[in-house]
């Protein structure tokens, strides 16, 4: 098992070195106890380079977002447009479905949050940062609040920042429950107090035009959670875990039929789903015995896999190839006793709540859909459903295909067809059965 | 109708001040004013518009978008069972349901003395607790039937006080610190710092 | 460097070069694709998108393949600035897919109730669905519902099912109308247009949301239901219900005015109306109209024919002339602003020649003077909307020319342009004004003095502080002159900006700027529609047709090939006109549409047809003064009769004539030819043809200007005069009205005025003049006066004065439309708290107002947007049982009103 740290479950591990000077998760978001495992050590070594520096050992790291879309970090923070106004946003939205990574990182361990959001405005220069937090995370966003109110205390956040010269402010930012604010430039819409809209790419990429129309940064809470120990430890360290371009160690959440959901930090690549899901330590196999039906790799947007694919590596480029995504790092795994349609059917339905309504294509199609498919569970569907179904979802993505074309203005509207086409091109047989039957014929 | 307390109307202001620009502050603010009344009461929209420049229209517009802003009076304690794909492989449309039978209204109905909302959630990212339910957005995990009844008994006795506070109040914990004064400084140490780097940048590539 | 200019008109270095379809056309640098297609006439459907706002890219109808670093993908054209070597496909297998899933998406949840709905037949849904749509909808399932129509306003209704979330509306309320009062509602499909609890869409642009609805989610109530698309006819014109001119068309179904629609006139109103210009054609049908001749017979008004009645006018104006030696003390002619331009110079004729007396004036004392407004060097809307900084000195402008307030809203917005405002009450401009001086009432003169005095002004002793400026703390004048002086050429927007201050007030305000910078461009506001038309006809003492003097002129209209004769002297204004016939001194007095006893701007107005004078009153509709009339001469209305009017600008555009007039009122100008003969002599004139080949003979101004420079495609905006050469130049193309922008303007046949008849004389090309005064001998020149009036020292117990114009008043038009009438407000004195505290009063408590007019009854309101120790009270307002309107407070012979307010005993 890579020799790769974990300690008990549902848990969730935040040093990567292995030694045993983190204090347990229940007690860490202390100030305290952060200080005592080492804590703001990261952002005092940052302080002592230049940013450019800080930048460099983040690209050494070949860090990937953990927010969904997987770019790298270092490379995002370059791309900022010079100018003296920049902002950095931290993304704590953590929305979609399956997914609490974001959540535990800010209830346990929100020291670590904060420092690694501290490191990244140091390294772009940001005079004013924000960690926008999901609404509905009540004790996160107390957390938080509290590590802030403590780290200002301590000289680590405010004007000259443990005497470095160097001055941020942060801020923490509560949503109101909405999921399309996860989305990057939803969520600067949502910052700037208005119905949170993503914005058009291009022109609208943050790093050009992003809060306020200034220079922006977003972040997600897993990635900048990981700079302190790329900090202390250097990018070098941290790019020889994992392999290729996914370096590191990596929060998986696992959730569905599993005897042990949780989270799961394992080095990135070396092990593969079927681990993930079966080894004992972690998923410890699927519930009651039953074996996989489907599984979905990345989040509830991510097209499903079948257990052909439980060999895959926990891998971007591999997942990526193979036709689906890491994309937010949850798994959700389906037994042999799942109603497909039913599943489906539960994801479209999110889609369809969550539209923000923009774009014709996905705020009626994902309602269109949603009705068709609770249909079709309850058994009045019509054959020619399923034709429609593909058609819908080939006029909100063109083509149906992974990577995704869109008709829209954000990927939500791709993500739509994620569960409805890939059940149907994996289950047709069972969508014609409940057609047939006129019910569910599952138990 | 009730507007801001003149105490939740400092605070108010002082989280316009977090903000480079006013209209950041509208959720937040339209926070404060829940966790004052549980809804969004027209004086209070009236209000928020005001202290953040823009139209009533607009806070309501804004306001409406979020599924925590309530433009209706809403129960003493908003519990909400998520039924998102973890948890509905975890039985939540069977939890849903039963807890529509115990507390007597449907989904999105308040009890009729105004002590229960219920409401179903999207994922509320608990799903390593299937099923997940919220009160006031504090949640609790692992829900079946029997432990579900518990909680609602244990709501309505007033057992939970302490870990569920009134309805709106996302968080207890308040920002104590204010924000660094000398902003002008900080921009102009910032563009000094941009020039020191583009400095060794030049200096960088005149040597490589 | 010299910059070319390709056939689109885009200067060349500017440009770039774009394939559709396979063929190349050139674009604007930074423009959206949309915008190249339109111009190359390649359609591409669309609904989010109006060219006069900003894209959101939100419906995605506009889908077209875009090439890209990966290759072609599908792009919204609306939202995708063009690129070199970009390549474009509008029509392939792909954009087609998209197209039709747009459109069956929209439908999904869209009612389909065409049949009742009030845009069936001129819908862009329905259009594109027929165009671009799949056959027919594959949706079973329950459809959204909502509530059926929903008042937004007294104007607006929302039927929400019908809405496709376009926010068209929502947009142009928060973007261009500054007044964000309905926004988008709830998320995904259920989103929905709304507005907040207890409010309403109060705007004065709130009719163009329902023109820019690319469905019938939003109709007009004064629409709804009056009439199917395809029974109306339409005509293209003038709004002259304001001086700003915004083109319009007129719809009409069975003789009777539907609809006006605005038309997107580049320099002019970019599309846009005001809910007045927008809504008062229901006027045309008001119970007031007077559609028959009447004279006094035992002192009552009876019904008569048009021979009588003219026999009857004849009489009493004859006799007149005949008791006077000179006929300029014996006749008074008031107003001409209603007038056509043609109908203007007919009466100018009849006036000056036949009856021959020039105490005529189409200023009804609420303007700036004939040699301001013609003598002024002057500026355009588009001048003044792109000239780094513009001085305001008017009214305010949302209420006096709302479309040129949102002109300079949107050029403030823009950054482009810097406005400041010199005001004495508050105004909508204020907020987007860089700078906004807020002057003691009647004291503008000596604040622009020290705006651009050389030198900032000292304090009287050391260590003391310096004094204010008509009000304005020294620091903030110290400031606006440094940023004044940053400029060197200087734009400015002025008129009169209350009418409780005397013209000379505010001429002198003008005239310190003028003096101070020569180089100034003016553009001069007024208020009525063709006042601009009806001077540049001589409605006025003291001018002839064209922008000259009466001496400058005489030589041309005394010729016998001219008019025979003009008046010897110059003759008296409105105001003085009222004097004398209030004083019994005046034999008669015609008025062209005007209606004194309420709308003049003095407390003895109302005396002036009481002094025994016999009256005439050409008219549409039996107002006040009509009502006291020996003769009333009923008159055609806006939309019954053609010609050209001419805006602030000067510009002179196209009315059109849609309906006939009602029972047996006439054209103005064959009124005036009619009572000519009556008076035993002939104008000449059988046909509005003949008025306009006169005048272009006659009247320099006019030269080059005849009927078929309206054949010309570049001047459908209207041509600023004096025109520099005929003819009119084919420069530009024309501009195709863009049937989803202004869904029922393209939609329906469109005739010109004047159906186009190629013309030999029109082969070449030519521009439009530059715009000022004619630079013949005896031109109008501004006369500035010796030195501003004396004021009255402000005094500690009294209020200054000020009284604006409202948009919705008492005006004919808006009380003689229903949906209109409902919202003018009610006449109050609205005061700065700490004065009514003074008096221990509050809101809507009646005192007692002492003024020169006498000591009346008013209705306060507090309202600290006004200064201490003034006071404001709008024109022409309905006002409380037993109180008065603004208009018998003031005293029009003094430089400024103060009143004093008294609590009652
Ligand atoms: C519909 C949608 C929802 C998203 N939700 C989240 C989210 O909840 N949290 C998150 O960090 N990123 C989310 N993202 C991705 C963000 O747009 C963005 O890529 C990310 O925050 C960037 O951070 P990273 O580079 O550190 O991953 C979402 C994207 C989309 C399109
Ligand atoms: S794709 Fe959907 S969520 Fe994304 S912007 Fe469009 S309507 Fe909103
Ligand atoms: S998205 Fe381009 S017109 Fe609507």
């Amino acid at each position: 098992m890579s020799g790769t740290p974990r300690t008990g479950a549902p848990f969730i591990v935040t040093s990567r070195t292995g030694d045993a000077t983190r204090p347990p998760m229940e007690e860490g978001h202390t100030l305290n106890a952060y200080l005592a495992s080492g804590g703001y050590q990261g952002l005092r070594k940052a302080l002592t380079m230049n940013p450019e520096e800080v930048v460099a050992e983040v690209l050494a790291s070949n860090l990937l977002g953990r927010g969904g879309a997987g770019f790298e970090a270092g490379r995002k923070w370059s791309m900022v447009r010079p100018n003296p106004v920049r902002y950095l946003v931290i993304n704590g939205d953590e929305s979609e479905p399956a997914t609490f990574k974001d959540r535990m990182l800010m209830e346990r361990d929100p020291h670590q949050l904060v420092e690694g959001t501290l490191i990244a405005a140091y390294a772009i220069g940001a005079a004013q940062a924000f960690i926008f937090i999901r609404g509905e995370f009540a004790l996160g966003m107390e957390r938080v609040i509290a590590a802030v109110n403590d780290a200002y205390r301590h000289g680590a956040i405010g004007a000259n920042i443990f005497g470095s010269g160097f001055s941020v402010d942060l801020v923490v930012h509560p949503g109101a429950g909405a999921y399309i604010c996860g989305e990057e430039t939803a969520l600067l819409e949502s910052l700037e107090g208005k119905r949170g809209y993503p914005r058009i790419k291009p022109p609208f990429f943050p790093a050009a035009i992003g809060l306020y129309g200034e220079p922006t940064v977003v972040n997600n809470v897993e990635t900048v959670s990981n700079l302190p120990w790329i900090v202390s430890n250097g990018g070098a360290a941290f790019a020889a875990l994992g392999q290729g371009r996914s370096t590191g160690t990596r929060i998986f959440a696992l959730s569905g039929h599993v005897v042990r959901p949780g989270n799961y930090e394992v080095e990135m690549s070396k092990l593969t789903f079927r681990d993930l899901i079966f080894d004992p330590e972690l998923g410890g196999g699927v519930r009651g015995g039953k074996s996989v039906k489907a599984f979905i790799p990345g989040g509830a947007s991510a097209p499903w896999f079948g257990p052909d694919q439980l060999d895959l590596p926990l891998d971007q480029d591999a997942v990526g190839k193979a036709g689906s995504m890491l994309g937010s790092g949850s798994v959700i795994v389906m037994d042999s006793d799942t109603c497909a349609v039913r599943a489906a059917w539960r994801i479209a339905r999110f889609f369809h709540r969550e539209s923000c309504g923009q774009c014709t294509p996905c705020r009626e199609g994902s309602g269109w859909i949603d009705k068709v498919m609770r249909r079709i569970e309850d058994g009045q569907g019509r054959e020619e459903d399923l034709d429609l179904l593909m058609d819908a979802c080939d006029n909100i993505a063109p083509g149906v295909s992974w990577p995704p074309a869109q008709t829209t203005i954000c990927v939500l509207g791709p993500s739509i067809p994620s569960s409805v086409a890939w059940s149907i091109r994996m289950f047709r047989d069972e969508y014609l059965l409940h057609i047939k039957e006129g019910a569910c014929p599952c138990p | 109708m009730a507007g801001l307390t003149p105490e939740n109307l400092a605070r108010a202001r002082e989280t316009v001040a977090l903000y480079p620009q006013p209209r950041s502050a509208l959720i937040p603010l339209c926070h404060q004013a829940q966790a004052q009344e549980g809804w969004l009461t027209p004086d209070a929209i009236s209000q928020i518009a005001e202290l953040v420049g823009v139209s009533a229209a607009e806070v309501r517009g804004t306001a409406s978008f979020y599924d925590m802003l309530h433009l209706e009076p809403v129960g003493k304690f908003l519990i909400g069972v998520c039924t998102n794909i973890s948890c509905m492989l975890g039985g939540a449309y069977e939890l849903l349901a039963h807890a529509e039978d115990r507390l007597g209204i449907r989904c999105g109905q308040t009890t009729a003395d105004g002590t229960f909302t219920l409401e179903e959630m999207e994922c509320l990212a608990g799903c390593d607790g299937p099923t997940c339910v919220a009160v006031n957005y504090r949640y609790f995990p692992n829900q079946d039937e029997s432990t579900f009844d518990t909680l609602v008994d244990d709501l309505a006795a007033g057992r939970l006080d302490g870990d569920v506070p009134c309805h709106g109040t996302v968080s207890r914990v308040d920002r104590t610190v204010t924000l660094m004064a000398q902003r002008d400084e900080v921009l102009a140490e910032r563009a000094a710092s941009d020039r020191a780097r583009s400095e060794r940048q030049a200096a960088k590539e005149a040597k490589g | 460097m010299p910059v070319s200019v390709n056939e689109s008109g885009i200067p060349s270095e500017d440009t770039v070069t774009i394939t559709v379809n396979g063929k190349q056309i050139a674009a604007a640098k930074g423009e959206m694709i949309i915008s190249a297609t339109d111009r190359a006439g390649v359609n591409v459907p669309r609904f989010c998108y109006h060219p006069r706002m900003k894209p959101v890219g939100m419906c995605r109808m506009c889908l077209v393949e875009v090439s890209g670093p990966r290759g072609m993908s599908l792009q919204p054209a609306c939202y995708l600035p063009v690129a070199d070597g970009m390549e474009v496909v509008t029509d392939s297998e792909k954009v087609r897919k998209a197209q039709d899933g747009v459109l069956e998406f929209l439908l999904v949840n869209h009612p389909l109730d065409c049949p009742v709905c009030d845009k069936g037949g001129e819908c862009p849904l329905q259009d594109q669905t027929l165009a671009y749509g799949p056959g027919e909808s594959r949706f079973v399932e329950e459809k959204r519902h909502w509530a059926k129509p929903i008042e937004l306003s007294d104007l607006v209704l929302l039927d929400r099912e019908r809405c496709i979330q376009c926010a068209r509306c929502t947009r142009f309320a928060s973007e261009i109308a500054g007044d964000p009062l309905i926004d988008f509602f709830s998320r995904g499909d259920s989103t929905e247009v709304a507005i907040a609890p207890g409010e309403k869409f109060t705007s004065y642009f709130s009719g163009n949301t329902v023109q820019i609805c690319p469905v019938g989610a939003l109709t007009a109530t004064p629409y709804r239901f009056a009439a199917r698309p395809w029974d109306l006819e339409q005509v293209e014109s003038t709004c002259t219900s304001c001086a700003t001119g915004c083109r319009v068309v007129v719809q009409s179904s069975s003789n009777q005015v539907i609809r006006y629609l605005g038309v997107d006139s580049d320099p002019v109103n970019q599309s846009w109306l005001c809910d007045k210009g927008r809504f008062d054609f229901e006027a045309h049908r008001a119970g007031s109209r007077v559609t028959v001749p009447m004279v006094r017979e035992g002192g009552e008004l009876v019904e008569c024919t048009w021979a009588e009645a003219l026999r009857k006018a004849a009489e009493g104006i004859g006799r007149a002339m005949e008791v006077a030696s000179d006929p300029s003390s014996a006749v008074g002619v008031i107003g001409g602003a209603r007038l056509a331009n043609e109908d203007a110079y007919a009466w100018a004729k009849l006036v000056k020649s036949v009856i021959g007396t020039d105490s005529v004036d189409a200023d009804l004392g609420d303007g700036l003077p004939a040699d301001a407004v013609l003598g002024l060097p002057k500026a355009t809307i588009d001048e003044v909307c792109s000239a780094p900084l513009v001085l305001v000195m008017t009214p305010d402008l949302r209420e006096l020319a709302p479309i040129l307030f949102l002109r300079l809203k949107a050029a403030a917005q823009s950054g482009r342009t810097k406005v400041i405002e010199l005001t004495s009450v508050g105004t909508a401009l204020g907020r987007y004004a860089t700078e906004t001086l807020v002057y003691r009432p009647g004291e503008a003169a000596s604040l622009v003095a020290a705006l651009f005095a050389d030198s900032d002004p000292k304090p009287l002793a050391a260590g003391m502080e310096i004094p204010p400026i008509a009000g304005v703390a020294a620091s903030d004048v110290a400031r606006t002159r440094a940023l004044l002086a940053g400029f060197s050429s200087a734009v400015a927007v002025v008129g009169r900006p209350s009418l409780a201050e005397s013209t000379e007030a505010t001429v002198a305000a003008v005239a310190a700027l003028s003096a101070a910078r020569p180089e100034t461009r003016y553009l001069t506001v007024h208020r009525r529609g063709n006042l601009h038309g009806a001077l540049d006809a001589g409605l006025a003492p003291g001018i002839l047709p064209g922008r000259v003097t009466l001496e400058g002129g005489r030589s041309t209209f005394a010729a016998e090939s001219g008019w025979g004769r003009v008046p010897a002297s110059t003759g008296m204004s409105t105001h003085e006109i009222l004097r004398s016939a209030a004083q019994g001194s005046l034999g008669a007095l015609i008025l062209l549409g005007a209606d004194p006893v309420v709308d003049f701007p003095d407390h003895e107005s109302e005396k002036a047809l009481s002094g025994g004078a016999f009256v005439v009153a050409v008219t549409a509709h039996l107002c006040e003064s009509a009502r006291r009339a020996d003769v009333v001469l009923p008159a055609a209305m806006y939309a019954e009769r053609g010609g050209t009017t001419t805006n602030f600008e000067g510009r002179v555009t196209t009315l059109g004539k849609k309906v006939t007039p009602p029972g047996q009122a006439w054209e103005d100008w064959a009124i005036a030819a009619e009572l000519a003969t009556a008076l035993g002599s002939d104008l000449g004139f059988t046909s509005f043809d003949d008025i306009a080949a006169e005048r272009t003979r006659l009247v320099p101004l006019f030269r080059h200007f005849t009927p078929h420079i309206w054949n010309a495609p570049s001047t459908r905006d209207g041509v600023l005069l004096p025109l520099a050469t005929a003819p009119v130049g084919l420069t530009g193309a024309p501009r195709a009205l863009d049937p989803v922008a202004t869904p029922g303007i393209g939609s329906l046949p469109h005739h010109a005025v004047r159906p186009p008849s190629p013309s030999p004389l029109f082969a070449g090309t030519g521009t439009t003049g530059p715009s000022g005064a004619v630079a013949s001998p005896g031109a109008v020149r501004f006369s500035r006066p010796a030195s501003p009036p004396d004021l009255p020292a402000p005094d500690a117990y009294s209020l200054r004065l000020v009284a604006p114009y409202r948009l919705y008043d008492c005006g004919t038009h808006v009380v003689g439309s229903a949906h209109l009438a409902a919202l003018a407000p009610v006449g109050t004195v609205r005061v700065n708290h700490y004065d009514l505290d003074r008096l221990g009063a509050s809101t809507g408590d009646t005192l007692r107002a002492v003024s020169p007019g006498g000591s009346h009854q008013v209705v306060v309101e507090v309202d600290d947007e006004v200064q201490r120790g003034t006071a404001v009270m709008g024109f022409n307002l309905a006002v409380a049982e037993g109180s008065v309107s603004a208009r018998s407070l003031i005293d029009l012979s003094a430089p400024v009103t103060d009143i004093r307010l008294e609590a009652h005993r």
